[in-house]
């Protein structure tokens, strides 16, 4: 893509915000912001390696100056001071730097804050920074993720191919200086909305006019893709990602190899999806199969790609809250707060009891009713159409219309604020919570344990399918219950504690089994768990007074002090964390969202070789996965 | 584990249990709740642990009265009137900035005249989130109830002018009783507080004209308007 003109990335002075002093620019003084303090752990690391290539990052963490030692660094620090998980990988774009800067957090699995590094190469595309798959193969995904949107390269990548945008596509679609198709300001709210007054109909602007680029030689009348060629032919080489040994496919004139059972067998490729309802969305699963054996799996992502993130640039802190509901479709509320957890973190505000308790009790509902949906989906993928996904449907729908009742949507609820919730309950919408949380949702859960727990099919078909073991999980930065069903007790909710969950008194349930049975019933487990923290909440609600639900006064231009944060949340996927930048404005410098559905399909190849054709689409269902969050 | 197959006995008891559940539920409806309370509110209440379907579009659901979906603007109906003074904050704060509004300017002064022109809200866009009435300060932008917004056209249908989001404030009184009473309340107060004002200025104005001792100026207090009846 051609480069348009710098002055485009800066945070705008177009709008017309109140006494507006000009927006104020980070990216324009030489290290944004002020320096970080190390850490003892920062020094140890600095110590290893030299003050030379280990320096104090702005705000947070500390900065590799040397690329091409991320990974020898990244090794010590798992090594050597035990960070075993990488928690979040992403990159901003200084533009005014001329840098992008690639940002790791990285985690121990015991608990505690995560450690951030970074490190910065030239928008150039000239330099390549190490893959860390070697130490942490969770980065799979994640690195093609910032490959795709910001076009930095990575060495040594298994797999190095897009993974939202479509083969084809032309461009780096979240670096500051890009635009989108119907680009018509780089921060909301547009001047030509009010005072303007005008408005212009997407349908109204031409698409292929001056808004699109198109690559120097492309005829779009002319143009016939082939976006599956590479895969198909990587399918076919086997390969390896990570240490996982795939022989390739020989397609010579006998094409045959022999397969366990002794028969000499085909092995073809199928395509699953992209549109199924056992894909639970829009996913597509490219299988090489043998008989009925999956020998090798990749994923296609993206068919809901709409860059959400871009748009939460775009947008002003405000206007991202609504979005976030969007992400996890199932557990809005969940995701929301996460958001503000980090938003509120940077403009150093805290929401008053009484919204911290709403909070909690909106949170746990919704992990119990995502949990109903999961399991209820789970019973339909095993082939148990509808009669289990119905009856817990009803249970998640009593949540729900709680949540309508209070927020005004059933889903799209848009009830976090920063330093407070949106309404406060009535004490006729608390007394419906009692009744749920103290008598209906426990009958429920134990019926559905009667219905499922001992059904001998259930067992006989997700007893050890899809079975991955904690040491591969933890370096596949596999997170919720799928981690906690092979016996890691890692829960953000005690790891890194937020809001006031340090005041209930709950536990983290784990399982060992590390399979499709044990990902089910840790599910269980973990609505009990709820069920206990919504008991406490609900108990002590009442000390707090009503209607004191918005600490300070309520405001729509937030301006966020320059500075960044990684905010992270248990919701009922697993670790959903917001990676902000701000660069003092009223829109966000960089919104990066964690999404756990997304990092938790990394694993799903490894879980997948050597299954049954029939189980990918269990396991599939056991990770629990939300295409709005994955595809984002 | 038991004898094989216990496992999906006992499951399948419990869907013996639902399937009779659900009769027993209608079974007690007939007996004494027919018509105290309404059947779809009461098979999806807590308290039915048989089916939950309700018919629709025969039978609907009550909707809470928080429930939201495309805003609407008020229209006092007292004076006529509509609320908004377009000071552009529910397009400010509106997340796909879905609200866009053309000021009137007063054609002798040149200066903007507080009342919108032209107000549109494209309800395609428009993602129901709530921002526009919550942070509106004039209570002049809500959120309306109506779903069933089904239409055959992308432009005159779903883009929203003046004339079609324009509703009397007596609507918004019978769909969102609690704030209509809150909004009340607020008024009455603030009609309090100027009425205080002006008996204190009248009173410090007798008392300095006064010779004779003033009779106080309009004793009696006002009622707090009440709500128009829906
Ligand atoms: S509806 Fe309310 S917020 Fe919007 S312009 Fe009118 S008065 Fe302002
Ligand atoms: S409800 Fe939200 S999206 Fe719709 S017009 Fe109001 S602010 Fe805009």
């Amino acid at each position: 893509m051609a480069e348009t003109t710098p002055a485009a990335a800066t945070p705008t002075p177009t709008k017309p915000a109140p006494k507006a002093a000009p927006a104020a620019k980070h990216t324009d003084k030489k290290p944004a912001g002020t320096l970080a303090t190390l850490t003892p752990e920062m020094m140890v690391v600095q110590q290893h390696f030299g003050e030379a290539l280990i320096q104090p990052a702005p705000y947070e963490g500390f900065l590799v100056t040397d690329p091409a030692k991320v990974r020898d660094v990244a090794l010590f620090l798992r090594d050597e001071l035990g960070f075993e998980t990488l928690s979040n990988q992403t990159a901003v774009d200084y533009l005014a730097e001329n840098a992008i800067e690639i940002v790791y957090h990285v985690s121990h699995i015991q608990g505690g804050k995560p450690l951030c590094f970074k490190t910065r190469i030239p928008r150039d595309e000239s330099v390549a920074v190490p893959s860390l798959t070697p130490v942490y193969p969770g980065a799979e995904f994640q690195e093609r993720e910032i490959y795709d949107l910001y076009g930095a390269r990575f060495s040594d990548h298994p797999d190095l191919r897009r993974i939202l945008m479509w083969e084809g596509f032309n461009g780096w679609p979240m670096r500051r200086d890009w635009k989108e198709a119907y680009y018509e300001g780089d921060t909301k709210p547009f001047d030509s909305r009010w005072p303007g007054g005008n408005h212009k109909l997407a349908e109204e602007r031409v698409p292929w006019a001056d808004n699109i680029n198109l690559p120097p030689g492309f005829d779009p009348a002319t143009y016939v893709a082939n976006p599956d060629g590479n895969i198909y032919e990587s399918m076919l080489e086997g390969g390896n990602g990570h240490d996982l040994e795939v022989p390739p496919l020989d397609t010579g004139a006998d094409a045959v190899i022999g397969s366990s059972s002794g028969l000499k067998t085909d092995q073809i490729i199928v395509n699953m999806g992209p549109q199924h309802p056992s894909t639970h969305g829009v996913l597509r699963m490219v299988v090489r199969i043998d008989g009925e054996t999956i020998t090798d799996l990749k994923l296609v992502l993206g068919y809901l790609h709409r860059n959400h993130e871009k748009i939460g640039e775009r947008n002003t802190w405000l206007h991202n809250i609504p979005y976030t509901d969007r992400l996890d479709y199932i557990c809005g509320m969940a995701n929301e707060m996460g958001y503000v957890i980090g938003v509120e973190r940077m403009m150093g505000i805290k929401p008053t009891e009484r919204a911290e308790y709403l909070r909690v009790i909106m949170a746990e509902l919704t992990r119990i009713q995502s949990h109903f949906w999961a399991i209820g989906f789970l019973l339909n993928d095993l082939g148990a159409f509808y009669t289990p996904a119905l009856y817990f449907i009803t249970e998640r729908d009593l949540i729900i219309d709680l949540f309508e009742s209070v927020t005004g949507s059933r889903m799209m609820c848009n009830y976090m604020r920063f330093g407070g919730v949106a309404r406060d309950f009535t004490p006729e919408q608390l007394a419906r919570a009692r009744e749920l949380v103290f008598e209906r949702i426990p009958r429920a859960i134990d019926e559905l344990e009667r219905l499922l727990s001992d059904n001998e099919i259930i067992k006989a078909r997700t007893i050890g399918v899809g079975y991955m073991s904690a040491e591969r999980s933890i370096a596949y930065s596999l997170t919720g219950p799928c981690l906690r069903a092979v016996g890691v007790p890692y829960d953000i909710r005690r790891a890194d504690p937020y809001s006031i969950y340090d005041r209930f008194d709950f536990d983290i349930p784990v399982l060992y089994g590390g399979d499709v049975y044990d990902r089910y019933r840790i599910r269980v487990l973990e609505m009990r768990q709820s069920l206990r923290i919504l008991e406490q909440a609900l108990n002590q609600i009442d000390q707090t007074p009503a209607g004191d639900i918005q600490a300070g006064k309520k405001a729509y231009n937030h301006r966020v002090p320059a500075g960044q944060t990684y905010a992270r949340v248990e919701t009922p996927k697993g670790e959903l964390g917001f990676y902000l930048v701000s660069d003092g404005g009223q829109n966000p410098y960089r919104y990066h969202v964690r999404s756990s559905s997304f990092i938790n399909l990394t694993s799903m190849r490894e879980m997948t070789i050597g299954q049954k054709v029939a189980d990918a689409v269990v396991i599939l269902g056991s990770l629990d996965i939300v295409l709005g969050e994955v595809d984002r | 584990m038991g004898l094989l197959g216990t496992g999906i006995l006992k499951g399948l008891s419990v869907t013996l249990t639902h399937f009779i559940n659900t009769y027993l539920e209608d079974f007690k409806y007939l007996g004494k709740k027919a018509g105290i309370e309404p059947r779809p509110l009461r098979r999806q209440s807590p308290k039915n642990y048989g089916l939950v379907t309700v018919e629709y579009p025969k039978e609907r659901l009550p909707l809470p009265e928080n429930f939201r979906n495309i805003p609407f603007l008020v229209r006092d109906s007292q004076t006529g009137e509509d609320k908004c003074t377009s000071c552009g904050i529910c397009a400010k704060v509106c997340p796909p900035q879905c609200i866009w509004i053309v000021r009137t300017t007063d054609p002798v002064t040149k200066r903007p005249v507080p009342a919108p022109k032209e107000f549109y809200i494209d309800s395609t866009i428009c993602m129901n989130c709530g921002y526009c009435a919550e942070f509106c300060p004039f209570d002049a932008i809500k959120m309306n109830v109506e779903y069933e917004l089904s239409d055959y056209g992308r432009i005159k249908e779903m883009i929203l002018d003046k004339e079609r989001l324009t509703k009397p404030d007596t609507y918004h009184a019978a769909i969102h009783p609690t704030d209509w009473a809150r909004e009340q309340a607020e008024k009455a107060a603030e009609e309090e507080k100027k009425r205080q004002a002006e008996e204190a200025k009248a009173k410090a104005a007798a008392a300095k004209a006064a010779a004779t001792p003033a009779k106080p100026a309009s004793t009696a207090p006002q009622p707090p308007a009440a709500p128009p009846q829906s």
